[in-house]
C-alpha cells in the first residue's frame, strides 16, 4: 500500500532524510524508532504531503500512485491520515467541529458522541481545538479525529509519549480500532507507520517491523521487540555501530 | 422650566462646538448632506414595506416577518419613525421625540452619558436631531425576546442625525439588537448617531449592533454609556460589509460598585473601507471590571481598533484583547490597546496580535481531508467566534448567523 524509495526530503534547503526505502503493504502495521531529531517526523510530513518537507529525490508510491507533488487534502482523500506530535492550537474551532469535519457524510450529533465517549473525551468536544489540553488529551483528540477519518494508512507521531500508565492502554485501544485489530489478519486493510520513543505502544499493537532512523538514514530493520530490547540495553550507539 | 433651560444651554454648547473637528478619523464636510428630509408615512405592518428594504434590514439582524420573537420594533427611515410597538409589559418603546413630549424628566438624561460639545458631529445632533429611539425597561422588569430597532438611510446624500436614549430601571434587563443599515441603491449618507445608556443599579442590558453600510455612506455613531451599582452592561458590534468612514470611540462609565462592562467586537474591513473602531471603559467605582475584546479581519481594508481601561477605584480588573488577521490584499490593520491605572491593587491587563493566518494550522486542517478553501474558511469562522458571556442564547445564535451570512464575502 506504501512504498517508499531512495527518498531523500529536505527541509529549508538542508537535507534531512537520505535515500530511505520503506514498504508497507496492506494489514501491516510498522513502528520507527530512534533519538530526536533523527527524522521521524519529517518522514511523515513527507508522506502526508507537508509542502515544507520538500522531496529532493526518490518516489513516494501510494495504492500504486506516485504522491509526490500532490496537496495534503488530496492525499488525505486518497486515504491518509495522520496525528501530529504537537498539533497547532486552532481558535474558536470546537473540537466536534473538526471531528464532525472528519466524518463528513455520516456526521451526527449521535456519531461524534460515540466517539468523544469512546476516547473519554466527552468534556473537550465543546473546548477549542487543542487550547489548553493536557498531553494525553492532545493525543486521544488526535486519535479521534482519525477514527473519525479512518484513513487507509495511519501515521501516527509519538501517540503515546506523554500519556500516564492508565491512559496509555486506551492510547493503545484506539490505535488498534482505527488498525482493525479486532479482524482477523487476512482480513485487515488498513496500514500503520507510528513513531515512538518509548516502544510501550509495542504492548497493544501488532507491529511487524521496525527501524531504526539515525541522522536521518534507516540503519537498522528488524523484530520490532528485538530492536526495543536492544535500544533498552544498549542505546542508540549500539545500532550507530551496526551500520559501520 | 429646568427642561427649557437644560436644552438652551445645549444648544448654545453646541452652537460653540460646531466646527470642532473630532479628535480621530476623517473629517466629514457635513454641508456635503442634505438635513430635512420628508415625512414618510407610518407602517401599521412593517411586513409589507418593500423587499429590498426587508432584505437590508435582515441583513442588519431586523426581523420583519415574524415578531413572535421581538419584545418590541422600532423602525426610523430617514427622519421619519415608521412603525413602533412595544409587545411587552414593563417595556417602552417609541421615537425619541415622542418620549421627550411624553416625559417631562426625560430631559434630564440628555447629554449626560455623552457630552453635547464632544465634537461637530454631537454638536450637529443637538441642533439637527431628526428623532432616534427610546427604549426604557420599568424597574424589575425583563425582556424574554429582544427589542429590536431599525435606523434606514433611504434617500441619498441625506445625514441621519438621531439621539438614542436607552433606560434600564433599577433591576430590570433588557436586550437590544440594532441594525443600521441603507438603500441598497449605494448613494452617498451620512449616519450620526448619538446614543446614551443608562444602566441603573441591578439592571442588564445586552446591545448588539449590526452594520450593514455601502460603500458610499460616513458613519459617526457617539455613544456614552453610565453603569450603576451591579448593573451590566454587553455591547455586540458587528460590521462585516463595506463603509466608506467608520469612526466610532464608544465611553462607558462604571460609576457603582461592582458595575461590569463588556464590549465585543467583529470588524471586516473590504477594499475602501476605513474603520477607526474603539472601546473605552472607565472603571471609577470599587469591584468593577471589564473586558474588551475585538477581532478585525482586512480583505483590503483599513482598520485601527483601540480600546482604552482606566482603573480608579479599588479592586477593579479589566482585560483587552485585540486580535486582527490580515487575510489578503493591501489592508492595514493597527491595534491601539492603551490601560492606565491611577492606584495599588488594580488588575488591567491587555493582549494584542495581528497577522496572517498560520500555514501550520491550514495543513493541519487539510491533513482531516478539508480542502485549502474550507480550511481557510474553517480558520476564519473561529477566529470571528466569540463566545459571549451573558448574551441569551438565541441573540448569540442570530450574532452567530449574521456573522456567517457574510463569509462568503470574506473568501
Ligand atoms: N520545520 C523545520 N524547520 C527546520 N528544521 C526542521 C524542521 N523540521 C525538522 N527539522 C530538522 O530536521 C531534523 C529532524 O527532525 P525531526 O524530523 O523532527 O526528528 P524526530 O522526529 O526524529 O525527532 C532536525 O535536525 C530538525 O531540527
Ligand atoms: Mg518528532
Amino acid at each position: 500500500m506504501l512504498e517508499i524509495k531512495r527518498l531523500s526530503v529536505a527541509v529549508e534547503g538542508k537535507g534531512i532524510l537520505h535515500d530511505i526505502d520503506l514498504t508497507i503493504k496492506a494489514g501491516e502495521t510498522h513502528v520507527l524508532f530512534g533519538p530526536n531529531g533523527g527524522g521521524k517526523t519529517t518522514l511523515l510530513m513527507a508522506v502526508m504531503g507537508s509542502p515544507k518537507y520538500e522531496v529532493t529525490k526518490g518516489s513516494i508510491v501510494f495504492k500504486g500512485k506516485n504522491i509526490v507533488g500532490l496537496p495534503i487534502d488530496e492525499r488525505a482523500r486518497l486515504g491518509i491520515g495522520m496525528s501530529l506530535q504537537r498539533p497547532p492550537v486552532v481558535r474558536g474551532v470546537k473540537t466536534s467541529d473538526m471531528v464532525a469535519a472528519c466524518i463528513r457524510g455520516q456526521a451526527s450529533e449521535e456519531n461524534i458522541h460515540k466517539m468523544a465517549e469512546k476516547a473519554n473525551l466527552i468534556e473537550l468536544m465543546d473546548r477549542e481545538l487543542n487550547y489548553g489540553f493536557s498531553g494525553g488529551e492532545i493525543k486521544r483528540s488526535e486519535l479521534v479525529q482519525l477514527l473519525a477519518q479512518n484513513p487507509d494508512l495511519a501515521l501516527l507521531d509519538e501517540p503515546e509519549s506523554g500519556v500516564d500508565l492508565v491512559n496509555i492502554a486506551l492510547i493503545g485501544q484506539l490505535i488498534n480500532e482505527l488498525l482493525q485489530k479486532e479482524h482477523p489478519i487476512r482480513d485487515r486493510r488498513h496500514g500503520g507507520l507510528i513513531i515512538t520513543h518509548t516502544g510501550h505502544i509495542l504492548d497493544y499493537v501488532n507491529a511487524r517491523t521496525g527501524y531504526v532512523m539515525l541522522d536521518g538514514r534507516i540503519i537498522c530493520e528488524g523484530d520490532p521487540h528485538e530492536i526495543l530490547e536492544t535500544i533498552k540495553s544498549k542505546g542508540y550507539e549500539e545500532c550507530r555501530k551496526c551500520v559501520r | 422650566m429646568r427642561k427649557i433651560e437644560s436644552s438652551k444651554v445645549s444648544k448654545e454648547k453646541a452652537r460653540a462646538a460646531l466646527s470642532k473637528p473630532a479628535p480621530l478619523g476623517e473629517d466629514i464636510d457635513l454641508d456635503k448632506y442634505a438635513h430635512s428630509a420628508d415625512e414618510l408615512p407610518y407602517q401599521d405592518d412593517p411586513s409589507q414595506l418593500p423587499v429590498e428594504t426587508r432584505e437590508q434590514m435582515t441583513q442588519a439582524g431586523v426581523t420583519l416577518d415574524d415578531s413572535s420573537q421581538r419584545s418590541g420594533t422600532i423602525i426610523q427611515m430617514d427622519h421619519s419613525i415608521i412603525h413602533s410597538l412595544a409587545s411587552q409589559e414593563g417595556i417602552e418603546v417609541m421615537g425619541t421625540n415622542q418620549a421627550l413630549e411624553k416625559y417631562d424628566w426625560l430631559s434630564d438624561y440628555l447629554w449626560k452619558a455623552v457630552a453635547v460639545d464632544s465634537d461637530k458631529y454631537t454638536a450637529h445632533v443637538e441642533l439637527n436631531q431628526s428623532n432616534g429611539y427610546f427604549i426604557r425597561a420599568l424597574p424589575g422588569n425583563k425582556t424574554t425576546y429582544p427589542v429590536q430597532a431599525c435606523l434606514y438611510l433611504a434617500r441619498g446624500k441625506l445625514a441621519q442625525n438621531v439621539h438614542n436614549i436607552i433606560i434600564a430601571e433599577e433591576g430590570s434587563e433588557l436586550h437590544i439588537i440594532t441594525g443600521c443599515t441603507t438603500s441598497p441603491k449605494g448613494e452617498p449618507g451620512l449616519h450620526l448617531g448619538v446614543s446614551e445608556f443608562y444602566i441603573k443599579p441591578g439592571a442588564k442590558v445586552s446591545f448588539t449592533m449590526i452594520h450593514n453600510w455601502t460603500p458610499e455612506i460616513a458613519v459617526r455613531p457617539r455613544t456614552g454609556i453610565i453603569v450603576e451599582e451591579n448593573g451590566l452592561f454587553l455591547s455586540n458590534y458587528v460590521i462585516m460589509k463595506p463603509v466608506r468612514s467608520l469612526q466610532t470611540n464608544p465611553l462607558a462609565r462604571c460609576v457603582g460598585d461592582n458595575a461590569v462592562v463588556r464590549f465585543n467586537s467583529i470588524l471586516v474591513a473590504p477594499p475602501g473601507s476605513t474603520m477607526d473602531l474603539g472601546s473605552r471603559v472607565i472603571l471609577d467605582a470599587e469591584g468593577a471590571r471589564t473586558e474588551i475584546i475585538s477581532r478585525a479581519i482586512t480583505t483590503g481594508g483599513d482598520i485601527i481598533a483601540r480600546g482604552y481601561i482606566e482603573g480608579n477605584a479599588p479592586e477593579v480588573k479589566g482585560h483587552l484583547e485585540c486580535r486582527g488577521l490580515i487575510l489578503k490584499g493591501e489592508g492595514i490593520i493597527q491595534a491601539i490597546p492603551e490601560l492606565k491605572g491611577t492606584l495599588a491593587g488594580i488588575d488591567l491587563s491587555h493582549e494584542a496580535a495581528v497577522g496572517k493566518i498560520a500555514e501550520e494550522e491550514v495543513e493541519y486542517l487539510m491533513m482531516r481531508g478539508l480542502t485549502r478553501d474550507e480550511a481557510t474558511a474553517t480558520i476564519v469562522r473561529g477566529f470571528l467566534r466569540v463566545d459571549i458571556e451573558g448574551l441569551p442564547p438565541q441573540l448569540s445564535l442570530e450574532l452567530q448567523r449574521a456573522v456567517k451570512a457574510s463569509e462568503k464575502d470574506i473568501m
